[in-house]
């Protein structure tokens, strides 16, 4: 557990009512998120939830096209509308992102240790012999055997979960304080996936940088975070500590995600999808985005879109079905707003 | 009736060369190494397994898509004949395949409706009048809408997509599905959907599946049996709860302990050191043996055989096997 005193000091970046539009469709309805030093955050959801456009659109990189509105601070600078020379030195050298598929992520003619110098000279002022000293550290630190041979090797003459590790340490040049690792583990197989959770797990610890990990797979968040942001169709719709949230999970989507996941252990019994699809951001339900699919839902739910609201000590949901939790861990907190 | 399982593989392999580099020497790559498997009616055997174990190429040789080098194939007790022929066609109609993506499976210039039609044209089945409907009723029964039907490819969901797919499918009343990781590239809610119709169909129309998936949470959740392949081999094969509930072979343990479930942390993990293997350079002995936490001299050169353990279950590891002889002598 992190110590959940150290959130009242003020967040390392505190996204506020983040929305993205692409040719006036509305894909994210209004992001509030504060990431703190050290801990791990999981955003987990389906494809289309808004998940990793929620980190392109605060590190400035989603194509022209996108409208944003709302606000990003990272140590009391505003990312959302900065000038490129400001997301430069905080793209990489702050926060720095790795993605789903590294092999498509380096380039495939260069030598690896000459990208992973690259990143370096840029972030850390390095230059010559320093550079490739460096190198060798960071593919010692992300668990490269034989680091030196594989500075001089190509992309393709490494696995898929080598090239992780190399991205991984191409993000680790900038020595960033946030580390967005979006899908990192999704094109990999199960047990070189759990090597590079176990990797992402042991770098935070030794470095107190901040990760968040941006996935669908639920298993994979569960065991990587301390902290979990359910997303549904451009929402963050529930949020609470990891524990927590997997052991009584409060909103509807919530519960159903869980239903529908296969146990590995236990009496096998027919699982509970959740019914229909996904909606079209254009085609949004007027009230609640999870009504039509949803077995609690009333009336009120779809005149109305339900704001997150404290439901327990350090808990959140976004449903008006959802009653406070009855047995609060601590004293029940005044509601704020 | 014959009594013969539905698909009887029997020591199947299947080699291909590589070369390595432009001028490098060509060396044989063994992708399916004497597997032997059996599907029978109205059951389903999960294969497991990671990337470049082999079973894909294992559904592909089971349907008589490629020749195997070695071992033969059996469906209903007959051997598959030869690729592109008639009997093969005829044979063909009777065993279906399903794969990842449902959208390359599709053609993206024709309605729904049409390509679930397409097999009922191909193999004549029923009176041309009829056949739209009775694609229309296929639709309903995978639980699409008929109106569903005139859409295009890319105007349904994925899991949409996927239930016209196993439509078609169906269309020739397959005895046996092959479904190579059917529901991977569907969202969680999804995805129950697509297993919920699969067993549903399973059950009403007696289909044989062969189901090949990486997620064991899947894998355990449709299937009666499993087997699980590491390089082009079957490391370890028996029933489904037993298999993943208390794994015997080193490999399996591994890939249960490393399968992530939500709710479980904290948790000793077996972490596999160093990477998949490489099927053009398989290690001696056991191909395991690199990463195995209780590998032994004799596992570096001397290859298990894969043999079954006194709970019925077949698993090749010299060290499950001297445990099994070690509590019997004991008892």
């Amino acid at each position: 557990m992190t110590d959940l005193t150290s959130h009242e000091t003020s967040p390392l970046v505190a996204i506020r009512d983040l929305t993205v539009s692409f040719d006036g469709v509305k894909v994210l309805h209004g992001i509030d998120l504060a990431i703190h030093r050290g801990e791990a955050v999981g955003l987990v959801g389906e494809s289309g939830c808004g998940k990793s456009v929620t980190w392109l659109a605060a590190l400035g990189l989603l194509p022209k096209k996108a409208t944003i509105t709302g606000s990003v601070i990272l140590d009391g600078r505003e990312l959302i509308g900065a000038v490129p020379t400001t997301l430069d030195s905080v793209r990489g050298g702050r926060i720095a992102m790795i993605f789903q598929d590294p092999a498509s992520a380096l380039n495939p003619v260069i030598r690896l240790g000459r990208q992973v110098g690259e990143a370096l000279a840029l972030h850390g002022g390095l230059s010559g012999r320093a550079i490739r000293a460096e190198a060798k550290r960071l593919f010692d630190l992300v668990g490269i055997p034989d680091a030196v041979r594989r500075l001089d090797a190509f992309p393709h003459e490494l696995s898929g979960g080598q090239n992780q590790r190399v991205m991984i340490a191409m993000a680790l040049a900038g020595k960033p304080d946030v580390l967005v690792a979006d899908e990192p583990t999704t094109a990999l197989d199960a047990t070189i996936q759990a090597q590079i959770l176990e990797l992402l797990t042991r770098i935070r610890r030794e470095t107190n940088m901040a990760l968040v990990l941006i996935s669908h797979d639920l298993g994979v968040i569960s065991e990587t975070c301390d902290r979990v942001c359910v997303m549904y169709a451009g929402r963050i719709i529930e949020t609470a500590a990891s524990e927590a949230l997997f052991e009584q999970p409060l909103h509807p989507y919530t519960q159903g995600l869980l239903a529908a996941l296969p146990p590995l252990e236990g009496v096998r019994r027919r699982l509970v999808p959740v019914e229909g699809n996904v909606p079209e951001p254009w085609n949004l339900p007027p009230g609640c985005s999870f009504a039509p699919r949803c077995p609690r839902r009333v009336e009120a739910c779809d005149t109305r879109v339900p704001s997150l609201a404290l439901k327990a000590t350090d808990r959140q949901a976004a449903c008006i079905m959802t009653p406070p939790l009855a047995q609060p861990q601590r004293r029940p907190e005044p509601v704020y707003a | 009736m014959s009594s013969a399982p539905l698909l009887q593989v029997r020591g199947i392999a299947r080699r291909y060369a590589m070369r390595r580099g432009l001028l490098g020497r060509s060396v044989d790559v063994r992708a399916v190494d004497g597997v032997s498997l059996t599907v029978e009616r109205g059951r389903t055997l999960g294969l497991v397994g990671e990337s470049g174990s082999g079973k894909s190429t294992t559904g592909r040789l089971a349907l008589g898509l490629e020749p195997p080098d070695d071992g033969d194939v059996l469906f209903m007790g007959a051997p598959i004949p030869a690729a592109g022929t008639l009997a093969w066609r005829q044979m063909r109609a009777r065993m279906q395949m399903i794969y990842q993506d449902p959208l390359g499976a599709l053609d993206r210039r024709l309605s729904i409706l049409e390509q679930v039609r397409e097999p009922y044209d191909v193999h004549g089945i029923g009176e041309a009048g009829e056949r739209g409907a009775m694609a229309t009723a296929l639709l309903q029964a995978v639980g699409l809408r008929a109106d569903q039907g005139n859409r295009y490819p890319h105007e349904l969901s994925g899991g949409q997509r996927q239930r016209a797919v196993i439509a078609r499918a169906l269309a020739t009343k397959p005895d046996l599905l092959v479904c190579d990781e059917p529901v991977s590239a569907l969202d969680v809610s999804i995805q129950a959907q697509v297993v919920n119709l699969l067993v549903d169909l399973q059950q009403e129309l007696g289909l044989g599946l062969l189901f090949i998936s990486h997620d064991l949470k899947v894998i355990r959740q449709v299937s009666h049996r499993v087997a699980v392949m590491y390089l082009g081999r079957i490391v370890e094969e028996g029933d489904a709860d037993l298999l993943l509930a208390s794994p015997a072979h080193p490999y399996t343990e591994a890939l249960v302990s490393a399968s992530p479930v939500p709710g479980r942390r904290a948790r000793p993990r077996i972490v596999l050191q160093g990477d998949p293997p490489n099927p053009a350079a398989r290690p001696s002995g056991c191909a395991f043996h690199p990463r195995c936490h209780a590998a032994r001299e004799r596992c570096k050169v001397e290859s298990p055989r894969l043999l079954p353990l006194p709970d019925g279950r077949l698993t090749a590891c010299h060290v499950a096997h001297d445990q099994a002889n070690f509590l019997k002598a004991a008892s």
